[in-house]
């Protein structure tokens, strides 16, 4: 298992070397090169000169690289042009609301996703399976932006049932060690706190949940469908173990290890739709820092954004094959 | 990961192995298949909505007629405009019909750059192996190491507010998808008898490869490219609902005609239903229709 791990994280370093470069690349690629960026309107050809002085953009292309490497290694993705505030500073202050909803979002999908998609299995070509996976069809075809649109406009503006924007009701007063809003109302002991928390996250949740939960039944269906056909089953079978055995024994520990690594890659899906999820509930995380440096062409924002969500979708997806080597020995030797 | 990329990885589990004939009978199985059936209309509406959508629409898109809003209160559908008005008083039917160009537009020539870049990538790879393979093959793992949108985003972004831009920005997100499909594609029969008995009789690799395994390696890319369609138009509803797109303020793309009604959500929650009802079934078609196809070409259900 030792071995599997170094293995994997060294593969991990070109990926993340090429990640650095196409990055570094994307910022120089801009017509007038990063100072032009950096000034936008106010640019003249005397400010640009002294912008890449100042940013060493007139030294060598590799030295450019090195150092830039070095900041990003520390966790220093420079300012944001409107507002001169750091941008790594920014990205730790918003990313605990992004983590949270993705993760409630990831809940969502995986709680209700992967029984349906068994369900759907076990009832081949019944009514169950073509109702259930027509839905997912359905699912996987509504923008996410259009779903936050609806569930606000039905279960916030006419019922009143839910919040329909921001973490938490403007009104209240708590603190916050984590920034996690759910999570530093337990730390905190605030009842009242959490259950607010709560209720500001299920719209968002369930409208960013929705398309990965459609895949998540339908590789469930499509890997349980796969398994059930293994002549392990059928021996199993054949040895008068009873369904629910076979079930739990042979077909879903075979049948999630897919599933696994769906959920892994579903994690970039959750990331980018947050962004979207983010603008129509007006949830602090950073869907909004994004789409503000998209309208203001804030480059250092959308740079270190893009860059920090890329690393964080690579670790998440390290985790997962980590997770798949554990679970599945034969993985490990391959 | 995006939807095509979920997608790529389902066919990629029921990964097919071929014999002749399997077009004729797919297409048996298609017409029997009425889900098949209703996303082949679906895409059928759609695509004559875009193209005639001069001869349809009732209205210009961008004529507005301000005469009928009054602060807080936009016309709904009426028997003279269908869908009612939009915030400046524009007909939102035409608009709505005239939103099916831009889905299109950007939908074909973003895939039709994208796929072919992947297609040829991958077919390189699969085909050359060894280094050549390895290198190709890291840089379109580099690439998907940036989840979809936001690497639209990126790039769309960089090129500035045009269509041009989202087409490009779309097209570079589906070239490594397309590259990884057809690649497995091919090496996964690079070992099947019908190669192997090629080789054997003196066939040379590159011909082999591109007479042989390339054309069994399509079937996928053709599954893959129907339900990439539809990513790419959620995709680009998706880039102008985060304001990149035309520059044209009055462009009636889909995406932005929802952005743009969000302030309305409480008295006119219909200027936001239309353009999204529009998306989601166009979307629908597609999918519905891909996966019809991807079912009817898997030889493991044939019966």
């Amino acid at each position: 298992m030792l071995k599997f791990i170094v293995r994997r994280l060294v593969q991990l370093i070109p990926i993340l070397i090429g990640l650095s470069i196409l990055v570094f690349v994307w910022i120089r690629a801009l017509p007038g090169g990063p100072a032009d960026a950096l000034l936008g309107e106010r640019a003249t050809p005397a400010k640009v000169a002294q912008v890449r002085h100042l940013y060493g953009l007139d030294r060598p292309l590799y030295r450019q690289y090195i150092s830039y490497l070095d900041r990003t290694v520390h966790l220093d993705f420079g300012q944001s042009i409107s507002t001169q505030r750091s941008v790594s500073n920014e990205i730790r202050r918003r990313f605990p609301a992004t983590i949270e909803l993705s993760l409630a979002a990831m809940v969502f999908a995986v709680g209700i996703g992967i029984p349906l998609g068994v369900l759907a299995a076990k009832r081949y070509l019944a009514w169950f399976d073509h109702v259930s996976m027509a839905g997912s069809l359905l699912g996987i075809s509504v923008p996410v932006f259009f779903l936050a649109f609806l569930l606000k406009y039905i279960f916030a503006v006419k019922l009143h049932w839910l919040p329909s924007i921001g973490r938490l009701d403007a009104t209240r007063v708590t603190s916050h060690p984590t920034g996690f809003y759910v999570l530093d109302a337990i730390v905190t002991g605030d009842g009242g706190a959490f259950v607010d928390a709560v209720r500001h996250l299920i719209l968002p949740a369930v409208a960013l949940g929705t398309i990965p939960l459609a895949i998540v039944a339908r590789i469930t269906r499509a890997s349980v469908l796969e398994v059930l056909n293994e002549d392990y089953v059928r021996s199993a079978r054949a040895k008068g173990m009873t369904s629910r055995t076979v079930d739990r024994r042979h077909v879903l520990r075979n049948a999630m290890l897919p599933v696994t690594t769906i959920v892994g890659l579903q994690s970039g899906l959750l990331l980018s739709g947050a962004v979207l999820t983010e603008i129509v509930f007006s949830w602090g995380g950073m869907g909004s820092f994004l789409e503000q440096a998209v309208f203001a062409r804030d480059f250092p924002v959308l740079q270190g954004g893009i860059l920090f969500l890329a690393i964080v979708f690579v670790v998440v997806n390290l985790l997962v094959d980590l997770t798949y080597g554990f679970l599945d020995p034969r993985i490990r030797v391959t | 990961m995006s939807l095509a990329e979920a997608e790529a990885f389902e066919i990629s589990i029921e990964a097919t192995d071929d014999t002749g004939g399997r077009w004729s009978e797919a297409w048996q199985r298609l017409r029997r298949n009425p889900s098949a059936v209703v996303g082949a209309g679906l895409v059928l509406v759609f695509v004559l909505v875009a193209v005639f959508a001069s001869t349809l629409a009732p209205d210009s898109p961008n004529a507005a007629d301000l005469s009928h809003l009054r602060p807080g209160y936009i016309p709904g559908p009426s028997a003279h405009h269908l869908l009612g008005l939009d915030q400046q008083g524009r007909d939102e039917l035409s608009r709505i019909l005239y939103g099916a160009r831009y889905s299109l537009l950007i939908g074909v020539v973003s895939l039709s750059i994208g796929a072919s870049a992947g297609v040829l990538i991958g077919a390189v790879a699969g085909a050359v192996g060894g280094w050549v393979d390895n290198v190709l093959m890291r840089l379109m793992d580099i690439m998907l190491s940036i989840p979809g949108l936001l690497f639209a985003i990126g790039v769309a972004a960089l090129l500035g507010r045009n269509l041009q831009s989202v087409m490009i920005a779309i097209a570079v997100v589906n070239v490594p998808i397309f590259a990884r499909l057809l690649r497995s594609s091919m090496l996964g029969q690079r070992d099947s008898d019908y190669a192997l008995a090629a080789r054997s009789v003196g066939v040379k690799r590159w011909r082999i490869a591109v007479q042989h395994l390339l054309p069994n390696a399509l079937a996928p890319v053709i599954v893959q490219g129907t339900l990439a369609l539809a990513t790419a138009i959620i995709d680009a509803a998706g880039l102008a609902f985060l304001g990149l797109g035309s520059a044209d303020p009055g462009t009636p793309e889909w995406g932005r005609m929802l952005a743009e009604t969000q302030s309305f959500l409480q008295s006119s929650v219909q200027l936001a239903l239309f353009p999204g009802l529009a998306i989601v079934l166009s979307v629908l078609g597609f999918n519905l229709f891909g996966d019809a196809l991807r079912e009817a070409l898997d030889p493991k259900l044939r019966r």
